[in-house]
């Protein structure tokens, strides 16, 4: 066993047992940020506070939710909203940040897109916030599951269909995902289990590890700079703050992170107080009934992409379309072959790829939610799921081409 | 300076594609999924007011009389008890008839004199019930009792309006408007009553026996046992249950619930209460708003200078 000396503070007698003083130093105090950064930055401390928001209104709504498809629709709807003291104000929390937290993903996935943050270095910090991104949807699609209404009941049904694979017909793995042959109890209580203990899990530990991913080639910054880490933290421990291009993790990046989040929670609040009904889909006040599709099938807006590229094809193209789409994006670092870590405008026909690829993403999340029996929405379905694999395909070669900055 | 316009550039572009997908999933969406309703606010335009002015004493005579109302219907407010209790009036027509001692105060006159007249075009359900085919409505129509017909209906509207009640709580209006074909189980309601507590369990379950022989001719009346408007309001736009309760065809093609004839005021009192059983928290919800609201403004401006006074010198 090390040798332990007589500790003359509290301080000193963790720092003997953990090295909090070097923890200290490494993940924050000397845990080096770019200064040349913008607030699109924040997004991922703000996505941590989100998800903050979530577990603990969770931990809330868990202590009355039952999961009993006798009970759960009333246990959400009645119990939690009219008799449980301020169960509205926690379930509206719930609601709203499992939208909103999407948003922010989606902005910080952007955000990488658009400054190169996925190059060589930090191909892990990418696929890891991938990894994150796959666990919070299915995280979200569980817990969709758990008010047993009946967009709850239809989305499962749908969703779980997927896995017979087309003309595979394999109904048997349908009915082991679900426990049944409808989804019923078993299907409840198993993606409650996924929703409050195994998703969250694989969360906790995927979003440590996308912290750990940063720390070695550190934050990218806005002009994509190859930074001198040693030498500019040199000058910042000086004196010489003015000159050095980083600053410390804590407390002048935290500062920045701090004040952006505070806005971003007025936003936050008014939208669980003012308008949350974006997030709550009408449908799903209804209570499930196996008896009676809903005129309209729609996932929430942040799976609408992804659905609008298994709509407009044939049953087995539409579901190698669907699976290639879930996965191309953890393909990014190894499908763009230029060197250049710079924003996009900078960036030749990159430029154009990043506004195509967003704009197309949102024409078919638009296309996603209206009724594919409008011609007119389904061709402009089929083309935006034509023109996303169109330039997934031509990354490589644009990116070939880019002259070296 | 440059570095916050910097900013605000950014922010306008991110704040422009959020707002942009807003609208795409949202309005613009919905205004694609659900056909446009255009309701009359509650006016029953085209039933035409017989411009009669009606006699309360003789309208009585009508609406009590042999063979007349009274004969279905019952009447609390004259002390006129209904000839059968709910389970067995379910049984006879399929659907309780009414109680008439708040019908002056919820329906609107026109649609009354209108229903008084002939049923099934009131209530807007022809397509169901015609006499052609031997379908007959179980409210019988009003012939006529010898005199001027118009006058006649002119008079039992009048006394109907002279009965009623001059003000009604939310509930009361729905318990009357609503709830003889919907549960409400939220609002502790069923289809036969408030929800009462019973000592022994044998009472208990004679109860729900009631409950569910009442429901099982509702069912064969309605054709399935109409949704529980626990939370409605949640689940229908307001904008909805407006028209689709004025005219529930314009909403539904074939549906078998009737127009129900109630007047604007009528109709705010029922979506008053279906407010109150489907969304409880909405004062709440406005009482605490504005404080959490201020505090994150508050917390926002005591991080901005500390993030200023953190980051001086460092440009």
């Amino acid at each position: 066993m090390a040798h332990f000396e007589k500790a003359n503070s509290v301080g000193e007698w963790f720092d003997q047992r953990l090295a909090i003083n070097t923890l200290k130093r490494v993940l924050a105090f000397e845990y080096w940020i770019p200064k040349n950064i913008n607030f699109l930055w924040a997004m991922g401390m703000v996505l941590a506070a989100t998800f903050g928001m979530l577990v603990v209104s969770g931990i809330f709504l868990l202590m009355y939710y039952q999961p009993n498809v006798d009970l759960a629709f009333d246990s959400v709807n009645y119990t939690i909203m009219t008799e449980v003291g301020y169960g509205w104000l926690w379930r509206h929390i719930h609601g709203v940040g499992a939208s909103v937290v999407f948003l922010i993903i989606y902005i910080h996935m952007f955000t990488g897109i658009y400054y190169g943050s996925y190059k060589k270095g930090r191909e892990l910090i990418w696929l890891s916030g991938m990894g994150l991104f796959v666990a919070f949807s299915a995280e979200a699609f569980s817990g969709y599951m758990l008010p047993w209404g009946q967009m709850s009941y239809w989305a499962g049904m749908v969703i779980t269909n997927l896995f017979s694979g087309g003309s595979l017909e394999a109904y048997g793995l349908v009915e082991w995902i679900r426990g049944d042959y409808v989804p019923a109890q078993a299907f409840l209580t198993r993606f409650f289990m996924l929703h409050v203990l195994l998703l969250p899990l694989v969360i906790i530990g995927l979003i440590v590890l996308h912290f750990g991913t940063l720390r070695i080639p550190h934050v990218n910054n806005q002009d994509g700079e190859d930074i001198d880490y040693e030498e500019a933290a040199r000058l910042y421990k000086e004196g010489n703050v003015k000159d050095s291009k980083v600053i410390p993790f804590q407390p002048v990046f935290l500062a920045k992170d701090i004040f952006v989040m505070g806005v971003y929670f007025i936003l936050f609040f008014y939208l669980v107080f003012y308008h949350f009904e974006f997030a709550m889909d009408p449908v799903n006040f209804d209570p499930a009934d196996g008896l009676k599709t809903p005129a309209h099938i729609y996932p929430e807006w942040y799976f609408l992409w992804s659905y609008e590229i298994l709509r407009p094809f044939s049953k087995d193209l539409g579901l190698i379309a669907f699976a290639i789409a879930q996965v191309i994006f953890f393909a990014l670092p190894f499908l763009d072959k230029s060197p250049n870590v710079a924003p996009a405008s900078k960036r030749g026909l990159f430029k154009f790829w990043f506004w195509a690829m967003l704009i197309d993403v949102l024409v078919l999340t638009f296309m996603g939610k209206l009724p594919p029996t409008d011609a007119l929405f389904a061709n402009i379905g089929l083309i935006s799921a034509l023109v996303f694999f169109a330039l997934w395909i031509a990354l490589p070669f644009i990116t070939k081409i880019e002259k070296k900055l | 300076m440059n570095k916050i316009n910097k900013e605000l550039q950014i922010l306008g572009v991110v704040a422009f594609f959020t707002l942009f997908l807003y609208w795409g999933v949202e309005p613009f969406a919905h205004s694609q999924m659900h056909k446009h309703v255009e309701g009359e606010g509650f006016a029953y335009s085209e039933f035409k007011a017989s411009g009669k002015k009606g006699n309360v004493e003789n309208g009585k005579v009508l609406v009590t009389g042999a063979g007349a109302c009274t004969g279905c219907h019952g009447i609390k407010a004259i002390n006129s008890p209904a000839p059968m209790d709910a389970s067995m009036s379910g049984a006879s027509y399929g659907v309780n008839p009414p109680d008439l001692s708040t019908a002056g105060a919820l329906y609107n006159a026109k649609f009354l004199a209108e229903l008084i007249k002939n049923p099934a075009h009131a209530l807007k359900v022809e397509h169901k019930f015609d006499p052609a085919k031997g379908k007959m409505h179980p409210m019988a129509q009003f012939y006529g009792a010898g005199g001027d017909m118009d006058q006649e209906i002119a008079d039992m509207v009048a006394f109907l309006k002279s009965i009623a009640p001059k003000e009604m709580t939310n509930k009361e209006a729905y318990v009357d408007a609503c709830s003889r074909c919907h549960a409400n189980r939220y609002g502790k309601l069923t289809q036969i009553g408030e929800t009462t507590k019973f000592k022994y369990k044998k009472d208990e379950l004679a109860h729900q026996i009631k409950v569910l022989d009442y429901q099982d001719s509702l069912k064969k009346y309605m054709g399935k046992l109409p949704p529980d408007l626990s939370i409605i309001i949640r689940a229908r736009s307001e904008h909805f249950l407006e028209t689709f309760i004025e005219n529930p065809q314009s909403q539904l093609v074939g549906t078998s619930m009737p127009a129900v004839g109630l007047s604007h005021e009528g109709f705010e009192k029922v979506i008053a209460y279906l407010g109150e059983t489907g969304d409880p928290s909405k004062p709440a919800r406005g009482e605490l708003g504005p404080w959490v609201i201020i505090f994150f403004v508050v917390f926002s401006g005591l991080a901005f200078l500390w993030k200023k006074e953190k980051w001086r010198g460092h440009h």
